[in-house]
């Protein structure tokens, strides 16, 4: 039965989204850290996406499908290669011996953006998810 | 024609149906890779694959020397399906082509099209059960 498959790809597409949602959780949470270095700063997390595929998709074979997959997930997490704020606050804790403290590379505003894209994405493989899901229970009722 | 052959009762039906939970499957994962970078969304042309596999199931039935033997059965098994690649309506900076409405759209469209199959495929079933209580 393919459509079973569609849950598992649907479930991977969410559990990389939630990923992405986790990465903008904890950029939010760190937006205002500072350090007194620029390589202790914390900086923006942000996940890769890859396509999994562990057959040829060219031809969607039947004899084929079995333990053959598809989805995504995520290849890895990298960190922004943004630059560092250094701001001149000889008050601070944390300021250096210069004087500067080093503040996150996260832009909120970017941040909140990548939050609504994942949230709305996720939404969708559910919505998939919920389609696939009345599709299998219909095929069960065939015949009666 | 001998007894109900289940092949030439469901007719059409039956591989439609196969192929559109196929095609939710192609289109599931394009979907989930909404967001993957160099990601080239897939589909198959639905008419054209069901008209070939039609035109091979005529085919592909041996020559029958007695009226007790019965016909080759369904060839669906072996059944290949070309996959092409879907154009871009406009490029993307991370080459991925995959446009969610268009996605979501053909998705909800062939889950409605499995209705119908669906719903068709049932008709012949409860044809076949009054042919054989013969009520």
């Amino acid at each position: 039965m393919s459509l079973a498959s569609v849950f598992e790809i649907s479930a991977m597409g969410m559990s990389a989204q939630a990923i992405r949602l986790n990465t903008t959780a904890s950029n939010m949470a760190n937006a205002n850290t500072s350090a007194s270095s620029e390589a202790e700063a914390y900086r923006a997390k942000k996940p890769v996406f890859q396509a999994v595929q562990t057959a040829p998709f060219d031809q969607l074979s039947s004899n084929s499908k079995i333990g053959s997959k598809f989805g995504v997930m995520i290849e890895k997490i990298v960190d922004s290669q943004a630059p560092i704020n250094k701001v001149y606050a000889p008050n601070d804790p944390q300021a250096n011996a210069e004087g500067y403290v080093f503040h996150s590379n996260v832009n909120t505003v970017e941040e909140m953006a990548d939050m609504i894209s994942a949230s709305r994405a996720f939404q969708m493989n559910a919505e998939v998810m919920n389609t696939t899901k009345s599709m299998m229970q219909r095929l069960l009722t065939l015949g009666k | 024609m001998t007894a109900i052959s289940f092949e030439n009762a469901l007719g059409v039906h039956e591989m439609a149906l196969h192929l559109r939970t196929k095609r939710s499957e192609v289109l599931a994962n394009n979907l989930a890779n909404a967001d993957t970078p160099g990601f080239k969304a897939r589909d198959f042309d639905f008419g054209q694959v069901l008209k070939k596999t039609m035109k091979i199931s005529d085919e592909s039935q041996l020559r029958r020397t007695h009226v007790n033997h019965m016909p080759m059965g369904s060839i669906q098994q072996s059944l290949d399906v070309p996959l092409a690649y879907r154009s871009p309506l406009q490029k993307s900076a991370d080459g991925n082509t995959v446009d969610a409405q268009i996605e979501s759209a053909q998705f909800a469209k062939n889950a409605l099209d499995f209705g119908a199959s669906f719903r068709f495929l049932n008709g012949k079933f409860s044809t076949l059960s009054k042919a054989i209580t013969g009520k």
